[in-house]
């Protein structure tokens, strides 16, 4: 069961690797977005400096979600999904293998790219140390709660956008805490509640994202 | 083994087939025949249980193969027109990534690239193979992994004479050691004596 998770877990990884254009584009998004700021708002180190986190985290929260046609959509097409249903491994553990390695190469990938937009916009040396820790414990929730929106949409077409507004209001708690935990975090203050609270979103979608998915997928197949 | 009984699949609204009937033992082979749009394909997915009936059940040894979704998904085999292969990946790495997901080991896939001629550009990316050497890569996981119930989708389309006669060569086989196959097709693959279904509004095709 796990070795078959596991499988889809190298496949993914293989072709994440082998199309690495592709894959860096999420890094190559962040980069150039994260400069379009100082040049909109005006360069004044003081306003980056308040504002600079934010902006980091809905970058991230951009990213994530501008990923997530590829989630499902491509082996709902070329007939790969069909496999998947064929393992003798549940659907919703091979999910979860599937939305791990889509984070490892859009969410880890935003979480290592953080500290350098952190740096583009003037942020103090300890905002450049919470981000990458916060988010790493943030996106995958991203992920997740994102995925559920892809699945359901993943036979209607044009599904991307419509997804990204679908979910967006979901992953607001993310958003608002993960901010929360990483501006307190890097002014030293006390941040535990909101890191715990940012673990209990995790494990909570750990435990139901991938069920909603399965049924979702197994609707658009029939 | 595998039996049918009073099934029908609705698309649109729109009944595509009804009250179809059948029972397959050990060994048998059926030929869905049918103009396009018949519902050949929608009648394998059913047997596969991708997709949930509008009337009627799908049986395996008497019992509803949606009671128990996991065990019969894991004795069948699906090879449709989306071979669900994807071009960076290799050829053996191909296979043996099904193989593993599929929850076998790989002690036969070296084998069945031999069989279907694939040995030689095993370390090809997917991406470099003509449509019928990647027909034939879809079809080598029949071999990898041993499975009772084969569906086939147009298993014919874009292969060459000698590796159509392979084919039907290995159907034979897998009907000798007490398998089950299910094959939609226009012809061009010749099963021995199948049982024949004809679907459609009994236009020949």
């Amino acid at each position: 069961m796990l070795k078959a998770a596991f499988a889809l877990l190298r496949r993914d990884l293989l072709l994440a690797r082998r199309r690495a254009g592709e894959t860096l584009l999420v890094v190559a998004f962040l980069l150039i977005a994260g400069t379009l700021f100082p040049l909109g708002v005006g360069a004044s180190p003081d306003l980056l400096t308040r504002i600079g986190a934010g902006i980091v985290w809905v970058l991230a929260l951009l990213a994530v979600l501008l990923g997530l046609e590829r989630l499902f959509q491509p082996d709902l097409e070329d007939g790969s999904f069909e496999q998947l249903l064929l393992s003798p491994a549940p659907l919703e553990i091979l999910i979860l293998a599937r939305c791990f390695a889509h984070w490892l190469a859009t969410g880890f990938l935003v979480t290592l790219t953080s500290p350098l937009i952190g740096l583009l916009l003037s942020l103090p040396n300890e905002a450049l140390v919470a981000l990458p820790i916060v988010l790493a414990l943030a996106t995958p929730t991203l992920t997740l709660v994102g995925a559920i929106g892809a699945a359901l949409l993943v036979g209607s077409g044009r599904g991307a956008m419509l997804a990204a507004l679908l979910v967006l209001p979901l992953e607001i708690p993310v958003l608002i805490f993960g901010l929360a935990a990483s501006e307190a975090l890097a002014a030293g203050f006390e941040s535990t509640g909101a890191l715990l609270l940012l673990g209990a979103l995790l494990l909570a979608a750990l435990a139901f994202a991938p069920l909603a998915i399965a049924a979702a997928l197994r609707l658009a197949l029939e | 083994m595998l039996a049918v009984q009073g099934l029908a699949c609705r698309r649109g609204g729109r009944f595509v087939f009804e009250a179809v009937n059948f029972a397959l033992a050990p060994g048998d082979a059926l030929l869905l025949l049918g103009p396009n749009g018949s519902g050949k394909t929608s009648l394998l997915r059913l047997l596969a249980g991708f997709a949930r009936p509008a009337a009627g059940s799908v049986l395996w040894e008497g019992r509803d193969i949606r009671e128990a979704r996991a065990e019969h998904t894991q004795r069948l085999h699906f090879v449709g027109f989306a071979d669900g292969l994807k071009g960076p990946l290799r050829v053996a790495e191909t296979l043996l990534l099904q193989t593993a997901l599929l929850g076998t080991g790989p002690e036969r896939v070296t084998a069945a690239l031999e069989t279907f001629g694939l040995a030689d550009r095993a370390e090809d990316p997917v991406q470099a193979l003509s449509s019928g050497q990647r027909r034939r890569l879809a079809l080598a996981r029949l071999l990898a992994v041993p499975r009772p119930l084969w569906l086939l989708d147009e298993p014919g389309v874009a292969l060459d004479r000698a590796n159509r006669l392979r084919l039907e060569a290995l159907i034979e086989q897998h009907r000798a050691r007490g398998g089950l196959v299910v094959v939609a097709s226009h012809g061009d693959v010749a099963i021995r004596d199948p049982l024949v279904l004809q679907l459609g509004a009994g236009a020949p095709c």
